[in-house]
C-alpha cells in the first residue's frame, strides 16, 4: 500500500482559497490581503517542509482526489523532486510576498494583485504535484493567465505591450502541450502519467514518444524560455512589477518549464540518448546567448531578464548531462537561481521605488544612500557571477564539474567562458549603480521601507549560505533525494501503481 | 417615450426581451440543476444565466442590467461561487478525502441524487454565470471609456 | 485519417496567422483557430463508429456502443480555459489601441533590444 498524505491537495486548495477569499474581504482594509497572502504562503513552506520530511521517511506518497482509484481518478503524486520543488515555490513565494507588502502600496487594487499572485501559486503547485497529463495542462494554464495578467498589471503601454507579446507565446506552448496530451492519450487510452509510462513501455513504439516529445519539448521550452523561443521573455518580465518580475524569473519559468520538462520527460515519456544531447545543446545555446545579450543591455531588468535565459541554460545542462551528480548540480543550481534572481529582482524593484529609474546610465553611487539594498545586490551579483563562497559557485561548479567527468569538455569549456561573461555583466551593475561618487540628484535618497529590507536581507542571506546546503546531512535531505528522481525515471510508474 | 431619454434598442426588442429573459433564466437553472441528470452542468447553465443578463444589457443598456446584477455584486458572487466549490471539496476531508462524495447518492435519475455533483454544479454555474457577465460588461464598457477619450 | 490530418492542416493555419499577421485582432482569431483546431482532434480521437452519445440511461435503453466520453470532458475544460484567455487578450487588445491608437503590430514595437 502506497503511503497518502491529506497534505498533498492543500498545496493547491489552501492558495485558491485564500485568493478567492481576498476577492471576497480584501476590497476595503489593508490588513486582510497582506496578512492573508502571508499566512497562506507561510503556511505552504511549513507543507513543504512536512512533505519533504515525510518523503525521507516515507518514499513516494501518492493521493487520490475524491478516493478514486488510481488510473481512473486523479491522482497526485509526492516524491523528492515535487517536495523540492514545492519548497522552492513556497519560499520565494513567502518572501516576494513579503517585499511587495510596501511595494505594492504604489498600485491601487492590491487586493488583485493579491488574488492572482495567490492563483499563480496554486497554478504552479498544482503542476508540480499532479500526477495526470491533463491536470498539468491545466494548472499550466491557471498558473500562465494569472501571470499573463500580473504582467500587465500597471497598465501602461510597455506593459500591455509586453502583456500581449507573452500572452501569445504562452497561448501558442500550451496550445502545443496540449495537441500532445491528446495524442498521447489517443495512442495509450489513459491520462495518468504512471499508467500512461507503462502503457508506452509496453507499446515499445518510440514513434509516438518522438513526435509527442518534440511537441512537449516545443511547448514546455516557450514557458521556460529557452533560446530558440526566448523572444517574449526580456520583455515580460522587466515590464511587472518588480515582485512579479521575480516570481516569473525565480520560479515561474522553472516550475512550469524545466519542472515539466523533467517530469515529462524522465518519469513518462522515457529519455534517450538523443534527447539528453538536445537538452545540452539548448542550454548550452542559451547560456551563450543570454549572456552575450545581458552584456549589451543598460535597463537594469532586462539586463537581468537576459541573465535568466542564460542560468536556465546552465539548468538545463546539468539536467542534460544525466549523470547523478549533473541532476543535483542542476536542482541545486535551480534553487540558487530561484534565490539570486529574485534577490535582484526585488533589489531592482528596491531601486525603481527609492529612485523612480531602471536605467544604468542615470544611477550612480546609490550605495552610499541605500547601504543595505547595494550589499544584497552586492552579494546576488556574485552568487549568479559564480564567486566563492557564495552558493551560485558551489552549483556552477558542480554543473562543470558533472559535464567534465561525463566527457562534455566543450560544454564545460563553454560554460566557464559564460560564466566569465557573467561576472563581467553583474560587475557593470554594480559599477554603474551603486559604486561610485553619489549623483547630485539622487542626494535625497531615502532607503527603502523595513519590509522590503527584510525580505532582501533574508535572501542575501540564503545567497550567502546556500553553499552550506552541500554538507552531508543536508545534502541528501534536501538535494540528493530530489535528484534521484531522475535516476528512477520511469521506474517511478510501476512503483506508483504498483502501490495502489 | 422619446427615445433620447430611453437607452437601449427599440420597442420590439424591449418587449420580446421582458418576455423572454426570465425564460431564459429559468432554462440556465434547469441546465443546472438537472446537470447531473442530463446533458449540461455548470458551466453550460452558467452560461446561459450570464446570457440572459448580458441580454438584458443589450435591451435596455447597462443601467437596468446593474439594477439586477450590479458590477460589485457580480465580484462577490464569483468569489463565494468559487469558494463554495472549493469549500465543499474540502469538506471531503472529513470522510475519506478532498474531493470526497460525502454525501448519500440516493437513487440514480432523482433530482435529488448523487451527493455532492448537484452542490458543485451551483457553485460553479455561480463562479461562471457571474463570471462571464464580468467578463462582458468589463469589456462592453472599456470600449464605451475608450471611445470617449478620442 | 484524412479527419485528423485536416486537423493538424487546420492548426497550422492557425499557427501560420499568429506569425505572419501583424493586426492584433488577426492574430487572436488564428489563435481561436489554432486551439479549436486542437479540440476538434480531440473529439475526433473520442469517436467510436456507431458509437452514441455517453449518456446514462434508466436500464432498457441499451447505452453501449458509445463514445469514449472522456475527451468530451476535457475538451470543455479546455475551451473554458481557452475563453479566459481569449477574453483577456481581447481586453488586452482594446487597451493597446486606447494607448496606441493602432492594432498594428509593426507600429507598436517600443520594446525591443
Amino acid at each position: 500500500m502506497m503511503p497518502t498524505s491529506p497534505v498533498i491537495p492543500l498545496f493547491v486548495a489552501v492558495p485558491l482559497a485564500g485568493a478567492f477569499a481576498i476577492a471576497l474581504l480584501g476590497k476595503k482594509t489593508r490588513i486582510i490581503p497582506n496578512g492573508m497572502a502571508l499566512i497562506v504562503t507561510g503556511g505552504l513552506i511549513a507543507f513543504s517542509i512536512i512533505a519533504m520530511r515525510m518523503f525521507s521517511l516515507f518514499g513516494v506518497h501518492t493521493y487520490k482526489l475524491g478516493a478514486w482509484p488510481a488510473p481512473f481518478g486523479i491522482v497526485m503524486v509526492l516524491d523528492g523532486l515535487t517536495a523540492f520543488m514545492l519548497f522552492t515555490v513556497s519560499l520565494i513565494a513567502f518572501l516576494v510576498i513579503l517585499f511587495s507588502i510596501s511595494y505594492m502600496e504604489r498600485y491601487s487594487g492590491r487586493w488583485q494583485f493579491y488574488t492572482l499572485f495567490l492563483l499563480m501559486v496554486a497554478g504552479m503547485n498544482g503542476v508540480i504535484v499532479t500526477g495526470d497529463m491533463f491536470n498539468l495542462f491545466v494548472f499550466l494554464e491557471v498558473a500562465a493567465v494569472a501571470s499573463y495578467a500580473l504582467v500587465a498589471f500597471g497598465t501602461e503601454k510597455h506593459e500591455l505591450e509586453a502583456a500581449f507579446k507573452y500572452a501569445v507565446m504562452g497561448s501558442v506552448g500550451s496550445l502545443f502541450v496540449l495537441l500532445a496530451i491528446v495524442w498521447l492519450y489517443s495512442y495509450t487510452s489513459t491520462l495518468n502519467m504512471a499508467d500512461m509510462a507503462l502503457a508506452l513501455q509496453a507499446a515499445g513504439s518510440t514513434r509516438v514518444a518522438l513526435v509527442t516529445g518534440v511537441l512537449l519539448l516545443t511547448g514546455f521550452a516557450l514557458k521556460a524560455a529557452i533560446v530558440p523561443f526566448h523572444a517574449w521573455l526580456p520583455d515580460a518580465h522587466p515590464s511587472a512589477p518588480a515582485p512579479i518580475s521575480a516570481m516569473l524569473s525565480g520560479v515561474l519559468i522553472k516550475a512550469l518549464g524545466v519542472y515539466a520538462i523533467c517530469r515529462v520527460f524522465y518519469s513518462v515519456l522515457g529519455v534517450s540518448p538523443q534527447l539528453s544531447m538536445l537538452l545540452m545543446v539548448l542550454g548550452v545555446v542559451s547560456m551563450s546567448v543570454g549572456v552575450l545579450l545581458a552584456l549589451r543591455q543598460w535597463d537594469l531588468k532586462r539586463l537581468l531578464a537576459y541573465s535568466s535565459i542564460s542560468q536556465i541554460g546552465y539548468i538545463m545542462l546539468g539536467i542534460g548531462i544525466g549523470t547523478p551528480l549533473g541532476f543535483m548540480a542542476a536542482l541545486f543550481h535551480l534553487f540558487n537561481h530561484s534565490v539570486f534572481k529574485s534577490l535582484l529582482f526585488l533589489g531592482s524593484g528596491a531601486v525603481e521605488y527609492a529612485t523612480g529609474t531602471r536605467d544604468l546610465r542615470e544611477m550612480g553611487g546609490l550605495g552610499k544612500r541605500m547601504k543595505l539594498t547595494s550589499a544584497a545586490m552586492l552579494s546576488g551579483s556574485m552568487s549568479v557571477a559564480g564567486i566563492p563562497p557564495f552558493a551560485g559557485f558551489w552549483s556552477k561548479l558542480l554543473i562543470i564539474v558533472a559535464a567534465v567527468q561525463a566527457g562534455y569538455y566543450w560544454f564545460a569549456i563553454i560554460a566557464v567562458v559564460a560564466s566569465m561573461l557573467t561576472l563581467s555583466y553583474v560587475m557593470r551593475i554594480m559599477r554603474y549603480g551603486f559604486l561610485g561618487e553619489l549623483r547630485e540628484k539622487w542626494a535625497g535618497v531615502r532607503e527603502v521601507p523595513f519590509m522590503m529590507k527584510l525580505s532582501l536581507g533574508l535572501l542575501a542571506l540564503i545567497c550567502i549560505l546556500g553553499g552550506l546546503l552541500l554538507l552531508p546531512g543536508a545534502r541528501e535531505f534536501f538535494l540528493t533525494q530530489a535528484a534521484r528522481t531522475f535516476s528512477v525515471g520511469t521506474q517511478l510508474a510501476s512503483r506508483i501503481l504498483g502501490g495502489v | 417615450m422619446s427615445k433620447e431619454r430611453q437607452p437601449g434598442m427599440t420597442l420590439i426588442v424591449k418587449t420580446v426581451t421582458r418576455l423572454t429573459v426570465g425564460l431564459i433564466l429559468l432554462y440556465g437553472i434547469y441546465v443546472v440543476t438537472h446537470g447531473h441528470l442530463t446533458p449540461g452542468g455548470g458551466f453550460a447553465g452558467g452560461v446561459v444565466i450570464a446570457l440572459s443578463l448580458v441580454h438584458l444589457m443589450l435591451a435596455f443598456g447597462g443601467d437596468v442590467a446593474f439594477k439586477t446584477l450590479s458590477k460589485s455584486g457580480a465580484a462577490v458572487l464569483e468569489a463565494i461561487g468559487a469558494l463554495l466549490f472549493v469549500g465543499i471539496a474540502i469538506i471531503g476531508f472529513g470522510w475519506a478525502g478532498f474531493f470526497f462524495n460525502f454525501l448519500p447518492k440516493g437513487t440514480p435519475f432523482d433530482l435529488f441524487s448523487a451527493g455532492i455533483i448537484p452542490l458543485c454544479n451551483i457553485a460553479i454555474s455561480l463562479k461562471v454565470g457571474a463570471g462571464l457577465f464580468s467578463v462582458v460588461i468589463a469589456i462592453v464598457f472599456l470600449r464605451v471609456a475608450g471611445s470617449e477619450r478620442e | 485519417m484524412a479527419v485528423y490530418v485536416l486537423c493538424l492542416v487546420l492548426f497550422c493555419v492557425g499557427i501560420y496567422a499568429i506569425l505572419s499577421k501583424r493586426n492584433l485582432i488577426k492574430i487572436i482569431i488564428g489563435l481561436i483557430v489554432a486551439e479549436h483546431a486542437v479540440n476538434l482532434f480531440f473529439i475526433l480521437v473520442a469517436y467510436r463508429i456507431g458509437g452514441r452519445a455517453p449518456i446514462f440511461e434508466p436500464p432498457p435503453v441499451s447505452i453501449e456502443p458509445m463514445v469514449d466520453p472522456l475527451p468530451h470532458a476535457l475538451v470543455l475544460t479546455a475551451i473554458v480555459i481557452g475563453i479566459a484567455t481569449t477574453a483577456f487578450m481581447v481586453a488586452l487588445a482594446m487597451r493597446i489601441y486606447e494607448k496606441y491608437g493602432t492594432y498594428d503590430i509593426a507600429r507598436i514595437r517600443e520594446l525591443r533590444g
